[in-house]
């Protein structure tokens, strides 16, 4: 066998330039191809199509010499090919590379298989400085093996018969330590001023201080009692994040029992596999499911390195979640206006076209899965209402933790001046008010009926949160 | 004087809603805000109609308000843009059923959902 030799169909062991095989500038994407945005550092002095053609071969067929084997299949149909490059504006050292994978590389339905396929192995390449994901397009093809969000907006809206506004939530706080009575004692009175939903906190699962069955029971005394006392439909996020699956099971079969109508997973920490067969079951068992993102901004926060937010929404909304955490913008977690407005975009609509302005990089088709509620929580209060229901809308879950616990007069008024403050908005949006740029007038003028909102303005009214955010859509400086 | 308002905004006072209280009872949007007088109620269904909606009109005893189905009053008024004419068959419907509560629902047939749920019309305890 002639090593230097390029007859094809032959075996020529040795090793190749990735960009021979893995490099296809004038590929047409098919309809039914996986394509990936990758933002590629490179070590420097590496051309960019071999590192490109080298990022598609590593998470695809390749190896880093070839094997006789690679002559069995037909690795011209299998392979991943790198199909455009693209500067990434105002950043002079990486680029954009956009890969292409053929459909049959993924097993149907398993976002698992698709992650450990795409970037389960190819960040740590030494050619690489860093590698993020960017943007990853599901063809329609393959969103039609996944479950889905088990209900999605519009059956959870019916479920609670609540229309025309944004629906209210709140953590209970202290994060930790309370007994499961006291707890609940928290969310009675956070649900009997005024708002749909409380909440576990994402590490809220079963500890010494408090066992999680205890808190289920307390908690679904405290919802029942608040639902007959208000006479509107309630529910507490009761967490079933757990170590194990068998013990997941049996916390949300238990959540069912007591009648509860939601249940809350940390989707990221738990891995998609648990949170799969989590929404299939609330699915099979009619309940809603509020995903929580804990450890999100470990991947997603780099603007070099990691996956970017977009993709793991994307990768929710397919493995089922009728909930998702999608940041406030104005609050105290990161997160800039019109990349949120591009993945809230990505939870909620049947199709999502391209646009970079909010960086979004490929259309994205959706069909008639069903719609994921964003849920903004995170350092809101009272005056950020205005420019809450500006940016999200109605179908979203606004959550106020301190918000609506650290009002002077207890979580009944918090809540009930939080309740005002967005009727008051969405009523005064109706009737044509900017209510962004009018704010002040439309809380102040609410608050002559609402000693309690009154009382929350006065209360926060210093509280900003104005650092700069650390990741920002990649800009033309 | 400004300090003396300031003062009183922030006085503790005691959350008094309670099961044996009917008006501790709600009745979903809107009602945490007073209740709308005629032209608010006007200019909240002309938004309703300008989103292409179509208005309907239900009314349920208060007791039942915390439920799916309450009654309609004839049929959804589909179609219908004027709104002097839906303002007619909402006071029609609150004199027929006095002590009802009210409600103008806005349907949104393209997103299979009631765009709008909110009670106009209080039942007078």
């Amino acid at each position: 066998m002639n090593a230097k030799s390029n007859t094809p169909g032959t075996y020529q062991a040795g090793v190749k330039d990735y960009r021979e095989t893995y490099w296809e500038p004038d590929y047409e994407p098919k309809a039914t191809d996986l394509l990936a945005c990758f933002k590629i550092t490179p070590q420097p002095g590496l051309p960019r199509e071999e590192v490109a053609a080298a990022v598609a071969a590593e998470s695809s067929t390749g190896t880093w010499t070839t094997v006789w084997t690679d002559l069995l299949t037909d690795l011209e149909y299998y392979k991943g090919r790198a199909y455009r490059i693209e500067d990434v504006p105002g950043d002079k050292e990486s680029y954009y590379a956009f890969v292409a994978y053929p459909i049959d590389l993924f097993e149907e339905g398993s976002i698992v298989n698709v992650l450990t396929s795409l970037v389960g192995n190819v960040f740590g390449f030494k050619a690489l400085r860093a590698l993020r994901l960017e943007d990853l397009r599901f063809p329609l093809h393959y969103v039609m093996t996944c479950g889905g969000p088990p209900n999605g907006i519009r059956v959870e809206r019916d479920k609670l018969n609540k229309y025309g506004r944004p629906l209210l939530g709140c953590t209970i706080k202290p994060k930790l330590g309370l007994s499961a009575k006291n707890y609940g004692r928290a969310v009675y009175e956070v649900l009997r001023g005024g708002l749909d939903f409380t909440k576990d906190d994402e590490n809220v699962n079963s500890q010494p201080f408090m066992r999680w069955r205890n808190r289920f029971e307390c908690v679904m005394e405290a919802v029942n009692q608040a639902e007959a006392e208000t006479g509107e439909r309630k529910g507490h996020y009761l967490n079933v994040t757990a170590g194990t699956v068998e013990e997941m099971y049996k916390r949300a079969e238990f959540a069912k029992e007591l009648g509860s109508r939601i249940i809350m997973h940390d989707f990221f920490t738990a891995g998609f596999t648990a949170n799969t067969s989590l929404a299939n079951w609330c699915r099979d068992n009619g309940m809603l499911l509020h995903i929580h993102r804990a450890m999100h901004a470990v991947v997603d926060r780099n603007p070099l390195h990691g996956i970017h937010f977009r993709v793991l929404t994307k990768c929710l909304r397919l493995s089922g979640g009728d909930h998702l955490h999608s940041g406030t913008v104005v609050g105290k977690l990161e997160g800039d206006r019109e990349a949120t407005l591009g993945w809230v975009d990505l939870m909620r609509e049947s199709f999502v076209p391209e646009n970079r302005t909010r960086g979004i990089f490929f259309d994205q088709d959706f069909g008639t899965m069903p719609a994921v509620m964003p849920v903004a929580s995170g350092g809101i209060h009272v005056w950020h209402m205005p420019a809450l229901v500006a940016i999200f809308g109605d179908d979203a879950c606004l959550q106020f933790g301190g918000g609506t616990l650290g009002h002077p007069w207890g979580n009944a008024a918090g809540a009930a001046a939080n309740r005002v403050a967005v009727e008051a908005c969405v009523q005064a949006r109706n009737a044509g008010v900017e209510v962004e740029k009018h704010g002040r007038e439309v809380l102040t003028r609410a608050a002559r009926h609402s000693p309690e909102l009154a009382a929350a303005m006065e209360t926060w009214k210093e509280i900003k949160f104005e650092f700069d955010t650390v990741d920002k859509l990649d800009v033309a400086s | 004087m400004t300090e003396t308002v300031a003062e009183n905004v922030l006085e503790m006072r005691d959350y008094g809603s309670q099961l044996n209280d009917p008006d501790s009872r709600k009745f979903e949007t809107f009602s945490y805000l007073a209740e709308m007088d005629a032209k608010e109620i006007r200019t909240q269904i002309q938004a309703l109609i300008d989103k292409g909606w179509d208005i309907a009109v239900e009314h349920v005893e208060p007791e039942r308000s915390n439920t799916n189905y309450w009654y309609m009053w004839k049929l959804p008024l589909f179609g219908e843009a004027d709104i002097d004419t839906i303002m007619n068959e909402l006071n029609a419907c609150r004199n027929s059923n006095p002590g009802h509560h009210v409600k103008v629902i806005g349907y949104d047939s393209k997103r299979q959902t009631q765009g709008m749920a909110m009670v106009v019309f209080r039942a007078r305890t």
